[in-house]
């Protein structure tokens, strides 16, 4: 094994006080990234995906709050840390990128500006030459033009311009690591396709890690090289891309898989479901909380938690009480 | 849904033919004295037929007019140009009373399943409504059977009726969607983008609900959509749009195993496949740049700024949507 990884997340726990009580967002996570990799985080609205990658960099706000579990990015427990120091690491080693580049972006600078300050912000430049290297950012993603727009405002670009923007700014003062919140739900397909071959081939150059927040099982295939998959708070599966597609291994991985039309499936069909809908997060069953949709239910499910465990391969974990044999058979049989 | 589908020619079965259709809107300037200055060409010159019975998918990125044909079709936005026949009747041009009967029979389905129910009416009566509306609601206790019927064909526990549009799930209220745009029995249901704001584990369930209403009600869908599988899984056939036109229709199946039209290709390639191994050995071929403005399109073929095979003649000559082999294609690499 390589030496330490670039973020090892152990044991985060987090909840946020809403009008209904205490709501456990993210139970028990633990994930690792490596400098140069890709890791996509897979889940459906409410599976904590977002809230995993917003406690990195301590953005949860004023109602969330972390109850357990450490961060630790290149050797530093990130919760530990001063709010200065924290607003040190933010937009300098670790960037994030949003998916509504329109409210991200300051509508009352020019892009030339919000580009540059973060680059005045943390390493000090004076704004001509932090304005100098905003045009150079701007070319490397790719912008038309790029020296003539400095002085542009975000209203007067696309959509895939603006996230272009974003990621120029993302990549200001060369993090080590850039999360990106489904950069491209607000985007073509077309645009989509752009944009990310741009974000992998930069992180690539500067092996940088990235971590991608979507629930695009399309987009996790063509760029991730791990994946891990969220349910109601807490990781369900996680693997290496190619194994997590060649055999899924948790009930909820493998049902959503199937579910999705496949581009050269029998047309009209139907589509295997999953039955139900994610349990409220207020209310979780004590036991595996994927127990009420789960086509192989039984007892012991019902009553304890299913920890993450080794599903055959190397690097390969899923948290099911089901025998791992057991379970292959029975989806066989189903499909 | 008919199993093999022999595409095109708009025969005697045709449930709605669209002919030419243009939707232009106009752009002004000035505050008092609104002086007309140009017009966006949100639908210029589009043509496609359904058959009784069958779906036809619209697809195209944003901006293509996707979602303007339908609403024109719905009658809800003045056509510029052309003529729409439903029901072997012409309707562009009827008015408001005479349209009315005619409402009944084409019906839609939001995107938004938040914000297209009335949160504060009952979940029965946000069903109901239209029968309300429509004067077909004889009494009470035929009312009441109908909103029971109507629940239990979309899988609606009877007692949920009681409750309000926000206490259900995002699936739950594209069901009671569904239902309302039934209750007029109609032949055509315009859906527009019906499960993408729904998440995958849902997705699948409505998409199998409205294919089973289909074969239990003889339905014909318009179905608008980004998502590409989904259109190619509910779809008999498929038309492409790009800029306000029409650049291919096929067979769902030929239209993504042998796409014509470069934007068509391009599309595909665009859309990655939930499965590593077959999206490594697709082509990956990306097209630059962005879709243009409508209000000032390009001349000749409108896609040919960013068509990799794009020919002198496309800068200038509009190429018409011709058949080829069972398909219908705009482009010149294909002659016409």
């Amino acid at each position: 094994m390589d030496p330490a990884p670039l973020l090892d997340i152990s044991g985060l726990c987090v909840s946020f006080r809403t009008d209904r009580g205490l709501v456990r967002a993210v139970q028990d996570v633990s994930l690792q990234v490596r400098a140069g990799e890709t890791l996509a985080i897979v889940g459906e609205s409410g599976s904590g995906k977002s809230v995993t990658a917003l406690s990195i960099l301590r953005l949860l706000g004023e109602a969330g709050r972390v109850d357990a579990g450490r961060i630790v990015f290149d050797g530093e427990d990130l919760l530990a840390l001063e709010d200065r120091a924290i607003r040190a690491i933010r937009g300098d080693r670790v960037a994030m990128i949003f998916q509504e580049p329109m409210s991200s972006l300051n509508p009352v600078l020019t892009i030339g500006m919000q580009v540059a300050e973060p680059i005045r912000l943390h390493r000090n430049a004076p704004w001509k030459d932090a304005y100098a290297r905003a045009g150079e950012l701007l070319e490397r993603v790719r912008i038309p033009d790029a020296a003539g727009r400095l002085g542009d405002y975000p209203h007067q670009l696309s959509g895939g311009m603006r996230q272009r923007v974003m990621i120029a700014m993302a990549l200001a003062c060369r993090p080590r690591l850039i999360i990106a919140d489904e950069p491209t739900t607000a985007l073509d397909v077309t645009v989509q396709a752009q944009i990310l071959e741009l974000l992998k081939e930069l992180t690539r150059q500067a092996n940088s890690a990235l971590i991608l927040i979507t629930h695009d099982l399309g987009v996790v295939a063509r760029y991730a090289d791990r994946v891990a998959v969220m349910y109601a708070g807490s990781i369900v599966e996680t693997a290496p891309a190619r194994a997590l597609y060649a055999s899924p291994a948790h009930p909820y991985t493998r049902g959503l898989m199937a579910s999705i039309p496949s581009i050269d499936g029998a047309i009209g069909a139907r589509l295997p479901t999953i039955d139900g809908q994610p349990p409220d997060l207020a209310r979780l069953p004590p036991g595996c909380a994927f127990a009420l949709r789960c086509p192989h239910v039984f007892e012991t499910c019902r009553a304890t938690p299913p920890a993450l465990m080794e599903a055959g391969t190397a690097g390969h974990l899923r948290a099911c009480h089901l025998d791992a044999d057991a379970a292959g058979a029975t989806a066989q049989e189903r499909a | 849904m008919p199993a093999d589908t022999a595409p095109q020619q708009p025969d005697g079965d045709a449930l709605l033919q669209v002919e030419g259709l243009k939707v232009h809107f106009p752009v002004t300037a000035g505050v008092v004295l609104q002086k007309r200055i140009g017009s966006v060409k949100a639908v210029d010159d589009v043509s496609f037929s359904l058959r009784r019975g069958e779906t036809f998918g619209l697809v195209g990125e944003s901006g293509c007019g996707k979602s303007t044909t339908a609403l024109a079709v719905l009658r809800m936005l003045e056509p510029t140009a052309g003529r729409i026949v439903f029901e072997g009747r012409d309707i562009t041009h009827l008015n408001a009373v005479k349209m009315r009967p005619l409402r009944r029979r084409i019906q839609m389905v939001y995107q938004d399943p938040f914000s297209s129910l009335n949160p504060r009416m009952r979940v029965r009566d946000v069903i109901g409504e239209p029968l309300v509306v429509h004067g077909l609601a004889k009494d009470k206790a035929a009312y009441r059977a109908r909103v029971r019927e109507l629940m239990d064909l979309v899988g609606l526990l009877p007692h949920m009726g009681e409750h309000y549009p926000h206490e259900f799930s995002g699936g739950q209220r594209q069901r009671i969607g569904i239902a309302r745009a039934l209750a007029l029995s109609p032949s055509l249901v315009v859906c527009d983008e019906p499960v993408s704001a729904l998440d995958v584990s849902i997705q699948a369930q409505v998409v199998n609900l409205l294919m089973d209403l289909q074969e239990r009600l003889g339905l014909t869908y318009l179905f608008i959509a980004h998502d590409l599988s989904v259109v190619r899984h509910i779809s008999d056939r498929i038309g492409v749009m790009y800029l306000g036109r029409v650049v291919e229709i096929a067979a769902g199946d030929t239209l993504f195993k042998a796409p014509k039209h470069p934007y068509t290709q391009a599309l595909l390639a665009a859309v990655p496949l939930p499965d590593p191994e077959l999206d490594a050995a697709r082509p990956h071929d990306l097209i630059a740049g962005e879709v243009p403005s409508a209000r000032t399109p390009p001349p000749g073929c409108r896609f040919h700024p960013r068509c990799p095979q794009a020919m002198p003649r496309c800068k200038v000559e509009t190429p018409p949507l011709v058949e080829r082999d069972g398909s219908e294609v705009a482009c010149h690499l294909y002659g016409g």
